[in-house]
């Protein structure tokens, strides 16, 4: 116990930068991946592995050895390697009689496993089968999801937050419009759910390009089926409890945007600003000359009882 | 001729705009929700199940042609979105995403704030603020700014230091310089030693440690001591009555509930006890002087105003008055206010005095 207590100091920069990086914070990092094989993963599922790793690259860790455990019984090997690795998802294939080509999907939250579903490949065409163009490593995907299911059941809706989690990669105030190369687009019918990657090629054929009425042009889009396609069905799930999850969802106080206060904006996007004055003597307020307001000097020689007036000016 | 052809030439390239001008609007049933900062668009449309549960190449057909018609509107959507030329003229259009709508669970809870330290709770109880030391300090020797601390500091090298001069009380066969070593020393060990203590309560608190563990180890504080000791005792079969006790340890046997129940003597008790109670109280209510020490209650009243008063703002700013501001308050506020206590307080000082002693 005394162990456990203990403060780990750590004795080199390096090491204290290592630490750091793994702490909470605010804004967190990225979340990485790891791509586990089971003790009887088969060709198919390995595959599948190795494509989702090439497709998620800098963020993602494929293990390399069979791991025997079984992730829906004993969650306790996977929250060690999540440690070890300081990875937050994970993908774990395996192989047997009773469910094959199967691929356990899931997330975790201080290194304990969140959510986790299980899907079966039925069917899946690798990278290496499609003989196209392929796009650079660390792109950010556009993901689109198609189906009502998506919306409807619970389980659906949760695999749909897990691959945004998944495929999400980091988050970027702003794109470069020309590097909208890769879509996955996911569509749920009949209980099952297709995967394609495509790619688009918008760019690659200016004729194309359409001049649009603002001016800006807009292209069109045509995809070329690029990456891994699989077809997927749903087994068992593991779905978090809903006080948890909400507890997962729930972000830090020190993220929300400061308001500025004295700032209003209004519907057709005019600003208003407010500004506190101090009390004013209006009767020493320097307002614009008027030449015809001024006071004529049979006035002021009225007012002033008896001053000499001033010289009129002959015109 | 010619003109025959250029007219039919102008007609296929009017049919051809106007077919590519149709070609980038996409018809939908729904509209499809959009998340611009994640790059996320969700198609609620049904799609045709029929079709879809066909035979292979047909299949891949209609889903690459949903695949494209929701592409296109994803990317008119990002297309609309306010861009500029990053890196001068020449440089690529990018677009300014907007925050993500979709919310997505952390991948670890949000860091809480460290404890304060010990000095630090002490400062906020007295109110001592952080003063802005200059860096360089005017060395009379030197006649030049000289740092603080470190290479070439004000009072020149303490490690070159020539001259200890030895104290009035002190041996005086004693090493004068060791003693200043040592002196550092200490003082080091002192402060790396209250450093690691304050980093382990931080860390403690963190982590809330669950139970103390019931066996002494090196590494427990006097308040953990005495609540273990106090657990140890009380888990016997007799519920800790019948233990023996330290010479300087209380005589009762501690309340599981921590103090909170109030205990009264029995009314038909000691005779003779009662008796020298009553007499001793008629002898403190008919002498001058007084039992209270108003100092010392004032002194208490006031340092427990100022930590409620640390507790109740420690959210917001503190109050600019500062230490000078405060004494200057101090008697005018102290003074009516023990005024005002000092007549109830005498009726019953034994309450008083026991209570607040």
């Amino acid at each position: 116990m005394d162990a456990l207590d203990r403060v780990v100091k750590p004795k080199t920069k390096r090491a204290k930068r290592f630490l750091e990086k793994r702490e909470p914070k605010l804004n967190e990092n990225i979340k990485n991946a790891m791509l586990i094989k089971g003790g009887n993963a088969n060709l198919t599922v390995t595959e599948v592995l190795k494509d989702i790793y090439a497709v998620k690259k800098p963020f993602a860790v494929l293990y390399k050895r069979k791991n025997i455990t079984r992730p829906f019984e004993d969650q306790t090997s996977l929250e060690f390697f999540s440690k070890k690795s300081d990875c937050s998802l994970f993908l774990f294939g395996s192989h047997n009689k009773k469910r094959p080509n199967n691929l356990i999907i899931g997330r975790m939250f201080d290194y304990h496993v969140l959510d986790m579903i299980e899907l079966g490949v039925e069917k899946f065409v690798s990278l290496k089968d499609i003989k196209n163009s392929k796009c650079p490593e660390g792109t950010k995907p556009m993901l689109i999801f198609a189906g009502d299911m998506f919306d409807v059941n619970e389980e659906y809706r949760r695999l749909k937050s897990l691959l945004i989690d998944f495929f999400r990669g980091p988050t970027v105030p702003s794109i470069r419009l020309a590097g909208l190369e890769y879509v996955l687009h996911f569509t749920a019918v009949d209980g099952k759910i297709y995967m394609r990657d495509n790619i688009d090629f918008g760019w690659f054929s200016p004729p194309r390009v359409l001049l649009k009425k603002s001016g800006c042009k807009i292209p069109r889009i045509e995809l070329e089926e690029m990456g891994p396609s699989l077809d997927l069905v749903m087994r068992r799930t593991h779905l978090a409890s809903d006080d948890l999850y909400k507890l997962s969802l729930k972000q830090p106080k020190g993220l929300k945007p400061k308001k500025k206060k004295n700032i209003s904006h209004d519907v057709f996007g005019t600003t208003y600003g407010r500004i506190h004055m101090q009390k004013q003597d209006l009767s020493k307020l320097q307002t614009r000359k008027m030449k015809g307001l001024k006071k004529r000097p049979a006035e002021k020689s009225a007012e002033d009882g008896g001053a000499t007036p001033k010289k009129s000016k002959s015109a | 001729m010619a003109a025959v052809r250029v007219e039919a030439v102008l007609a296929a390239a009017e049919e051809q705009e106007a077919e590519k001008r149709r070609s980038i609007t996409v018809e939908k049933e729904l509209e499809l929700e959009y998340d611009l900062g994640n790059l996320v668009a969700v198609d609620r449309n049904p799609p045709s199940a029929a079709a879809l549960r066909g035979a292979g190449p047909r299949r891949e057909a209609l889903l690459q042609a949903l695949a494209r018609d929701n592409t296109q509107l994803l990317v008119s959507r990002l297309w609309e979105l306010p861009a500029e030329r990053a890196g001068g003229a020449g440089g690529p259009l990018v677009a300014q995403l907007p925050e993500p709508t979709f919310r997505l669970p952390r991948e670890k809870p949000p860091p809480k704030p460290r404890p304060p330290t010990r000095w630090e709770q002490f400062a906020r109880l007295k109110g001592i603020r952080r003063k802005k030391k200059t860096s360089l300090v005017w060395d009379e020797q030197a006649k030049e700014w000289r740092r603080r601390w470190g290479y070439r500091r004000a009072g020149g090298d303490p490690s070159r230091a020539w001259l200890a001069e030895v104290p009035a009380g002190a041996d005086p066969d004693e090493d004068q310089f060791a003693r200043l070593r040592r002196e550092k020393r200490e003082r080091v060990a002192r402060n790396e030693l209250n450093r690691l203590r304050n980093l382990a309560r931080a860390h403690r608190a963190g982590s809330a440690v669950p139970a103390a563990p019931l066996h002494p180890t090196g590494h427990q504080d006097r308040d953990e001591l005495r609540r273990v000791a106090r657990v140890a005792r009380v888990s016997t079969a007799s519920l800790g009555r019948f233990q023996p006790r330290l010479p300087k340890e209380s005589a009762e046997p501690p309340s599981r509930s921590g103090g909170k129940k109030r205990r009264f003597e029995p009314l038909l008790g000691n005779l003779a006890a009662e008796r020298s109670r009553q007499l001793e109280l008629l002898r403190d209510m008919g002498s001058k002087k007084p039992v209270l020490d108003i100092t010392r209650a004032v002194n208490k009243q006031m340092r427990q105003e100022e930590a409620e008063a640390a507790a109740a703002n420690k959210g917001k700013k503190q109050s600019k008055r500062g230490k000078r501001g405060r004494r200057q308050q101090r008697p005018g506020r102290s003074g009516k206010k023990s005024g005002a206590r000092r007549q109830p307080q005498q009726q019953k000082p034994a309450g008083g005095g026991s209570g607040g002693g």
